[in-house]
């Protein structure tokens, strides 16, 4: 560890193995991907004899009436919408909870750390989103998944509050600014950082959810990308270029996240973490 | 004034009180309705359900009307074997994939805070599973892993081991799924563990090595006992995901082959899809109280630990 000069067989064999575990397997997803259906079925690790990726592609996405565009369209709104969602309303109550210590204060981070911990219950939330009306409805699932993110983001957004200095709150009141006022138009840009790594690590999260949509929001027409790739599973048994070119597809979203902004990712889960 | 900033390390644990007065000068800045948006969603789909849910364990239930039948779910889960399994298996894989993630996690953090070459590579590499779909890496792996043309296989039979048929395999099916989970997690254990290691400040491995310590004395000695923190997280994480988890389990096994690969979450959803909603959300409580009579007393007695050294 103290060496001045890094380890060159070290290096060699690192590269070597972590190559082998963690970047293999996707090479494999792309080589699948890429196949003829009997070429596919081989189940080989090997180069395509025979790249066809164009074809693949517009074969999964033709397949059974365009439903993985539907899928894709229903995951990015919902995305969109709980995500913003989280970062409001997470955002205000982390506001309050962090400059305004009282009585409530206890309680509320028992909820909040409750929040982290406890198993949701399913058929009692089924139960619930029915006698609201929006059991099977994307707004359902969307309030679902803001319910269960919320903690984890009032945590982010708190243990950040607290490096915002008071005297600005302060300033701002003397200024004539209004409760409304001083957070949105002069907390809440302080906390761009925060807020781009909740929006970034809850982004990710909830477009790879698959048991919520599972529970929440079954059937075929509104289905959203994780349970079309799962349900393709069964449906594609023998088809595994196409199976592969839907995985494909699916990876490409995080991937994008991931070259962007790695930063506020890995930030975002380990400080979030630590909390814990 | 200088009394109204807030220390940023210590922010995170409101035990002191607050500074007198603060609290009531500021009252109209900080107003409680800002709460309310967050309480009405977090109560109506979090709490409400989860405080239900000890109610209608209690009943046999068609989501629209119940009958009282006290503990008869309870009395189920735990005499059919089925579900017993799922209880058991619940606790392997959450031991499992946490032990592997804690050890794993702590040498690969060591070796990328370590000078060797490529490490921006080697993190990136490590981590992008973390961010992958989870269903897409069960179908990637039960692929990978299939008995006889699996790539997995076909390269240790290159080397003359002859591999488990994996996930058809009733004694393994378990394991190797929980393989594959540790596969996908380890990269946030790793980064838990990166922040960790490099809050270490230098000087201890400069006085351990003026001192004569070898390499293994240092890790053992300044490495591990400092990491402390990063290994309470990644165990309290680690666990309170492996006895939730469902996802893996259901894209890679399903639960089989028969149940011996079925945890508490997939029973829940069996259950559920059979109709059972009483049972299943019986289901749910036993998950509830598992969980909590881990996890809780394992956080109070780490950080308890962690407050004495």
């Amino acid at each position: 560890m103290r060496t001045r000069r890094p380890n060159p067989w070290l290096s060699g064999v690192a590269i070597l193995a972590f190559t082998v575990v963690f970047v293999l397997p996707f090479v494999f997803v792309l080589f699948t991907a890429a196949k003829g259906q009997q070429e596919a079925a081989l189940l080989e690790f090997s180069p395509p004899t025979e790249w066809r990726i164009v074809e693949n592609l517009r074969a999964v996405i033709e397949a059974r009436d365009y439903l993985l565009v539907i899928a894709f369209i229903n995951s990015v709104v919902l995305t969109v919408a709980s995500v913003t969602l989280m970062v409001v309303l997470a955002s205000m109550a982390a506001f309050v909870l962090q400059r305004r210590r009282s009585r409530l204060t206890g309680p509320v981070n028992l909820l909040v750390l409750s929040g982290l911990i406890i198993p949701p219950a399913v058929v009692p939330t089924i139960w619930v989103l029915q006698g609201l009306g929006i059991f099977k409805t994307l707004l359902g699932l969307i309030l679902v998944e803001v319910a269960f993110h919320l903690s984890f983001c009032v945590l982010l957004f708190r243990a950040f509050l607290a490096t915002v200095p008071r005297e600005l709150d302060e300033s701002a009141v003397i200024d004539g600014a209004g409760p409304i006022r001083l957070f949105f138009r002069v907390v809440l840009p302080l906390l761009r950082p925060v807020t781009v790594t909740v929006i970034v690590v809850q982004s990710v999260g909830v477009f790879n959810d698959f048991v919520n949509p599972l529970y929440f929001l079954p059937g075929e027409e509104n289905a959203t990308v994780q349970l079309t790739l799962f349900n393709f599973q069964s449906q594609f048994e023998t088809q595994y270029n196409l199976l592969f070119m839907d995985i494909l597809l699916i990876t490409i979203p995080p991937l994008v996240m991931f070259l962007f902004f790695n930063r506020q990712i890995v930030a975002g889960m380990t400080s979030g973490a630590i909390k814990g | 004034m200088a009394t109204t900033v807030e220390t940023p390390p210590t922010g995170q644990r409101e035990s002191r009180p607050a500074p007198p007065g603060t609290g009531r000068r500021m009252r109209s800045s900080y107003p409680y309705w800002f709460y309310l948006p967050a309480a009405a969603v977090y109560t109506a789909l979090f709490l409400l359900p989860t405080l239900a849910a000890f109610f209608f364990s209690l009943t046999r239930w068609t989501l629209f009307e119940y009958e009282f039948i006290g503990f008869d779910n309870f009395v189920q889960f735990f005499r059919e074997p089925a579900l017993v399994k799922g209880l058991t298996n619940t606790l392997i894989y959450a031991v499992v994939t946490c032990g592997l993630k804690v050890v794993l996690g702590l040498l690969l953090a060591v070796l990328l805070t370590s000078r060797v070459i490529g490490r921006g590579f080697l993190r990136s590499v490590v981590f992008f599973p973390v961010l992958v779909s989870t269903i897409g890496v069960g179908i990637t792996f039960t692929v990978l892993m299939h008995p006889s043309e699996g790539a997995i296989n076909q390269v240790l039979s290159l080397v003359g081991v002859d591999g488990p048929a994996w996930l058809t395999d009733p004694s393994w099916a378990l394991l190797s799924v929980a393989f594959v989970d540790v596969w996908k997690g380890v990269g946030l254990a790793t980064v838990i563990y990166i922040a960790g290691v490099v809050s270490i400040p230098r000087e201890y491995y400069e006085a351990a090595e003026v001192d004569g310590a070898s390499a293994l004395q240092r890790f053992r000695h300044v490495t591990l006992p400092l990491a402390r923190p990063a290994t309470v997280t990644v165990i309290i994480l680690s666990l309170i995901g492996g006895l939730r988890s469902f996802d893996l389990i259901w894209a890679m096994t399903g639960g089989g082959p028969g149940f011996t690969s079925d945890v508490i979450a997939s029973v829940i959803y069996k259950q559920y899809q059979a109709g059972f909603y009483g049972l299943s959300t019986a289901g749910n409580v036993v998950l509830f109280l598992l969980v909590s009579a881990i996890v809780v007393p394992l956080f109070w007695f780490l950080n308890r630990r962690e407050a004495e050294a």
